[in-house]
């Protein structure tokens, strides 16, 4: 479904070049669910930009059902970092949702249906007069997510969507996702920096190191669905697996504050 | 959930009421000097006894005698009224809507194209240099004296706070919802329709409240110059022709005409505006 070949960007020219990506190299297969962890800094979000197509990478190749894309596919939706700049605070909740509908076709009333739908989906059918700015946090992530599924994407990016919610709103919206994502068969490329969110959530984990980026390893996750919140993390698979990742994250040499 | 929101609209709607109720209070704090103002004139006018400050009494009735006595028919507007207010309101409303569909067009190509802006903006920045008024005789001879020649130069003098501040409105729309507009793959209308125009709408309306009032200013400006309508042309044939009370009238009039154009502004503003206004009270 997906293909990153050899991916790689520097931000700026000249001396203050930063090298952000270096030679990033991952596929997501069709309804699979892949996580990226990788420290905070480490060039998550620009790797995601890339796929996006909103920042044009200094090189590599990004395949989409192995056609090369250049700029932003058509069949993608974005859930961003920053859910609370990611909605329109001119448009009520409704709207927002069904903003992008338009390209899907149908009329006023099909687009208003299927915002409705989705937001009934996330927990929000009440919602849908409001204003976004009139909502939580966690009620904002649900909105950017019911506005991502009503454009029934066939590939959904998430650029750590749980990052700044509280711990049971993000409990819940994690099982959000798996359910939607069970339920449309939706392929899903999910960032995170949290270790025990991209086991819980993931099909396989993808560790990226610290600058520029590259792949440091590779997990496939092999827990039972459907997943629980108490139960899976208990397993001795989980654990395991929670372990190895954390391994790759911090890599092969290890901060080691006591050695001379 | 739910008692989150219904609480974050409660505390919506109160700090509403509050700020309306505490801007009422405010106003009717401030009024009380209005009053005080007017009878100190009134008395001050009187003792001074000149011809050039006429006491407000003089100028209150001179002012009905003038234009306000007329029949019913015409909402009881005198001929002379008639001839000018209308002229006048005219061309300050027609000079500013053309300013304002010209600044926020432009405004818009501008701020949305780095190329476009690279080209126009030096010669911009020359032109906003002139003063309005200095180009007014430039204009008598374009357009020849009349409501041309005034139009352009209201909508000359009022442009510039439309335009620059929808260069700035339109170049700054948030890079989150500027990305999101492309992901999800908005069309050129519903970008600039749906993200640009009301991403911008706090910053256009800054600049259209600003050339609001300098359209009034530029609107007597340059009916001082051979016009033969209009309040600046009733001010000065009232200034000729010895009428003083009655020059000092238009000036009231004129007041008054500044003072209605920007409260309904306020208040379409207010309107238009309000998801900017409650969304930043909210965070
Ligand atoms: N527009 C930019 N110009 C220059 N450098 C940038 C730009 N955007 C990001 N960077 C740099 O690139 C590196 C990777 O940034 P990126 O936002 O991709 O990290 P991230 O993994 O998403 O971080 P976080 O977990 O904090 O969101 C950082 O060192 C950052 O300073
Ligand atoms: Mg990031």
């Amino acid at each position: 479904m997906l293909d990153v070949v050899n991916l790689s960007h520097t931000y700026g020219k000249g001396p203050s070049a930063h090298q952000a990506l270096g030679g990033i190299d991952l596929n997501v297969a069709e309804g699979e669910l892949v996580c990226v962890v990788g420290p905070s800094g480490c060039g998550k979000s620009t790797l995601l930009r890339s796929i996006a197509g909103l920042i044009k990478p200094t090189a590599g190749q990004i395949r989409i059902r192995d056609v090369a894309v250049s700029d932003t596919p058509g069949d993608l939706a974005v859930v961003f970092q920053d859910y609370s700049r990611s909605l329109f605070p001119w448009m009520t909740v409704g709207d927002n949702v069904a903003l992008p509908l338009r390209r899907r076709g149908g009329d006023r009333a099909a687009r208003r249906a299927a915002a409705a739908d989705a937001l009934e989906e996330v927990g929000l059918a009440a919602a849908a007069t409001k204003y976004p700015w009139e909502l939580s946090g966690g009620m904002q992530q649900r909105v950017a997510i019911a506005r991502a599924l009503a454009y029934r994407p066939s590939l959904l990016l998430m650029d750590e969507p749980f990052g700044s919610v509280d711990a049971q709103t993000r409990e819940d919206l994690e099982d959000l996702v798996l359910k939607v994502r069970e339920l449309h068969r939706m392929t899903v490329l999910l960032i995170t920096h949290d270790i025990d969110e991209s086991v819980y959530l993931g099909d396989r984990v993808i560790v990226l190191k610290k600058s520029p980026a590259t792949v440091v390893g590779e997990l496939s996750v092999k827990l039972p669905f459907p997943r629980d919140q108490i139960a899976t993390r208990e397993l001795p698979a989980f654990v395991h697996l929670r372990a190895e990742v954390g391994r790759l994250v911090r890599g092969k040499d290890p901060f080691r504050p006591f050695q001379a | 959930m739910t008692t989150t929101t219904s609480r974050a609209g409660r505390h919506a709607a109160e700090s509403g009421t509050e700020g309306g109720r505490r801007g009422l209070l405010g106003v009717l704090e401030q009024m009380w000097l209005i009053p005080l103002v007017l009878v100190a004139w009134e008395l001050g006018a009187r003792q001074g006894d000149s011809i050039y400050f006429p006491p407000p009494t003089t100028i209150v009735t001179h002012m009905y005698e003038l234009w306000f006595s007329g029949p019913a028919s015409h909402l009881f507007l005198t001929e002379e009224a008639v001839d000018n207010l209308p002229p006048s309101v005219g061309r300050l409303l027609a000079g500013w809507a053309i300013a304002g569909v010209i600044g926020v067009g432009l405004g818009i190509a501008l701020g949305r194209s780095k190329a476009l802006s690279g080209y126009i903006d030096p010669i911009l920045e020359f032109a906003r240099a002139i003063p309005p008024p200095a180009l007014i005789p430039l204009f008598i001879v374009l357009f020849k004296l009349g409501t041309q020649m005034q139009l352009a130069t209201i909508v000359y003098g009022v442009i510039w706070p439309i335009l620059v501040n929808t260069v700035d409105g339109a170049r700054h729309v948030d890079r989150v919802h500027a990305d999101t507009a492309q992901v999800f793959g908005l069309g050129r209308r519903q970008r600039l329709f749906r993200i640009i125009l009301p991403a911008a709408a706090p910053k256009i309306f800054a600049g259209l409240r600003l050339s609001l009032s300098l359209a009034v200013i530029l609107m007597v400006v340059s009916e001082l110059v051979g016009a033969t309508d209009g309040l600046g042309y009733l001010i000065l044939f009232k200034q000729q022709s010895f009428d003083l009370a009655g020059m000092w009238g238009a000036m009231v009039l004129l007041s008054i005409l500044g003072f209605v154009l920007n409260a309904s502004f306020l208040f379409v503003e207010r309107r238009v505006l309000s998801w900017h206004r409650r969304a930043q009270q909210t965070t």
